[in-house]
């Protein structure tokens, strides 16, 4: 594990870097503008389209991935010294980093297998 | 709180697991941390969008019609609070994990964090010309 630490504090760096640049303006239209119909929405064909293209997927792929090691290695410690988990270390560093190479396995699936 | 046989047990106070709402700073810095919450949830909204469209347009109907619940709505507005919260501060924690130099001279905090507000506003810029044309 602690050979490991300085590969999970730059994922932790890089995925924190990428969510605080990238996050706000998705978050904005997928999650507010769009639902509350203030800016239309791209039509499904274009938005599939756009999907397909490999540039998107790889985008994507880089988008969710980095940002959940960077969840992962940050939650670690806020369970650690925020609840005072110390104890539950092994069960802890399973299910963060696990979490975050499963959402990376199923994300690389699905954008790996996008019908074109 | 561990004894052993060979010497008397260590004095620690006791530390509540509130101790963070007793100053503004700290509430500040568990909050900060607590943002890392949002952001997987908000790639895993990611990883939904990206299922739904690849599984057809009724499917995606109906990933656009749990958007626009109204409870799905009021956490998306938590989402992008949480989601400001750790992109300020971790603008502001730049300079200070990383000084940069340029021909030998420190280049001043507040210049970075300048210049990570001014590549937040071009990136954003850019995602939404191309979210927006699709």
């Amino acid at each position: 594990m602690h050979k490991l630490t300085p590969l999970l504090w730059l994922l932790f760096s890089a995925g924190g870097t990428l969510a605080a640049f990238l996050y706000p303006v998705h978050v904005v239209l997928l999650g507010l503008v769009f639902p509350l119909g203030l800016l239309e929405a791209p039509s499904f064909e274009a938005q599939r389209a756009l999907l397909a293209h490999p540039l998107t997927r790889l985008y994507l792929f880089v988008f969710v991935s980095l940002p959940l090691f960077h969840w992962a290695h940050r939650f670690r410690y806020t369970l650690y010294d925020g609840l005072q988990l110390k104890h539950l270390t092994p069960l802890i560093v399973v299910f963060c980093y696990g979490g975050a190479l499963v959402g990376t396995a199923f994300c690389g699936y699905l954008l790996w297998t996008v019908p074109r | 709180m561990s004894s052993t046989t060979f010497h008397p047990r260590w004095h620690r106070a006791p530390v509540s697991v509130w101790w963070w709402l007793r100053k503004r700073s700290y509430a500040l810095f568990v909050l900060r941390e607590i943002s890392s919450v949002f952001v997987a949830f908000f790639a895993g909204v990611t990883l939904l969008q990206v299922r739904a469209l690849r599984a057809g347009p009724e499917a995606h109907a109906r990933f656009v019609e749990w958007l626009r619940s109204p409870g799905v709505l009021a956490l998306h507005v938590v989402v992008l609070a949480f989601v400001l919260l750790h992109a300020i501060t971790w603008f502001h924690l730049a300079p200070k994990a990383m000084a940069l130099r340029i021909s030998g001279k420190k280049v001043p905090d507040a210049a970075i964090v300048m210049g990570n507000y001014a590549a937040f506003l071009v990136a954003s810029a850019v995602l939404a010309f191309f979210i927006l044309r699709g």
